[in-house]
């Protein structure tokens, strides 16, 4: 746990919300398995409190080719950018093992964009929406918006106007190891958000846990 | 007949939660619970449980896997892994192995369901 994040986020808030993550990012590889075809392979999520330079220097870090994002803004009582990401590279692989394989490569690349933001919809709906369920409240989606680039263009989007430096910022890796496709979603929060996030987490915990307290093993 | 669950889970709040759902159906039972697979397996080595709920996607090696383990060292033990990756792939595995495979996040019913099956098979002994 970053410093950051140990001041913001009391421990089972920072558990509870990695777990919801994992659950909508679980939720999300299950619809990515049907559409492709092929068993993908998760990671386990990291989730800390981050300044926005180093959420984009942990992007950075990983990747040094040109990305292609797939990006859509939530908004509710939480606001923020969810992203899928992954290589240039791995693009039209992704849409040709979508679209089952068959298409000639001019008909792939024609398709590109449309399939690369419906893929992007679809996935990161299914983990948003997982995760508005789970804290009883809706949130809004924007349409997906097809980005290319590197991290620092990503996350250097025009921030609200009152998001602080510090974001708080998420990734998992998926694979689909049989057709070479890797890549990552990511998500992150303006700090305006986390006072509401903070509150909808002790709920969540509130429900979950009832009044059972926390024992160690 | 009191026994003995093995909950399994690197979410403190997934613990926490399968334990609630755990002290409203049978209230007599007794837990363990480890974080990431190799401290459940060491506490298995150690102590004796009846059944278990094992998360899927944890640090290390995963539920799957950990099932696997378990049963090579209590074989017939009732296991279930939890997981909202419900991939077939995963669901097959876990059926292979002879683990029950539940959603995550994990309802009190489908719990329900898993544990009173669980005690089936320990009473006619073929757990």
């Amino acid at each position: 746990m970053t410093s950051a994040t140990a001041e913001l986020l009391s421990e089972l808030q920072l558990d509870a919300l990695t777990e919801l993550v994992n659950i909508g990012v679980s939720r999300a590889a299950t619809s990515l398995r049907e559409m492709v075809g092929e068993q993908v392979y998760l990671s386990v999520p990291n989730v800390s409190l981050e300044t926005r330079a180093r959420a984009i220097a942990i992007l950075a870090e990983r990747e040094v080719s040109n990305l292609v994002a797939v990006h859509q803004i939530f908004e509710g009582d939480i606001t923020g950018r969810a992203l899928l990401i992954f290589p240039e590279t791995k693009s039209l692989e992704l849409v040709r093992a979508i679209t089952g394989g068959d298409l000639p490569l001019e008909d792939i690349i024609e398709l590109e964009q449309e399939a690369l933001a419906e893929t992007g919809n679809i996935l990161l709906n299914s983990c948003l929406a997982t995760i508005a369920n789970m804290l009883q409240r809706s949130l809004k989606m924007s349409l997906p918006e097809v980005l290319r680039g590197n991290a620092a263009s990503f996350f250097g989007l025009a921030p609200p106007p009152d998001a602080g430096d510090v974001v708080m910022f998420l990734y998992i890796n998926f694979e689909v190891r049989k057709r070479d496709i890797s890549g990552y979603i990511a998500m992150i929060m303006d700090l305006p958000s986390l006072t509401a996030l903070k509150y909808l987490l002790d709920e969540l915990i509130e429900r979950e846990t009832g009044e059972t307290s926390p024992v160690s093993q | 007949m009191s026994y003995k669950l093995l909950i399994v889970d690197d979410s403190k709040l997934a613990r926490m939660s399968a334990a609630k759902a755990l002290s409203v159906l049978y209230p007599d039972w007794t837990r363990l619970e480890a974080a990431n697979a190799d401290e459940a397996l060491s506490l298995a080595r150690e102590t004796a449980f009846d059944v278990a709920l094992l998360d899927f996607n944890m640090p290390g090696r995963d539920g799957l896997q950990l099932a696997s383990d378990l049963l090579e060292l209590r074989p017939a033990t009732p296991l279930a892994v939890v997981s909202a990756n419900h991939q077939e792939e995963i669901v097959e595995r876990a059926r292979r192995i002879g683990a029950v495979f539940l959603s995550k996040p994990l309802k009190e019913q489908a719990l329900s369901a898993f544990l009173q099956d669980a005690v089936r098979r320990l009473e006619s002994g073929h757990a």
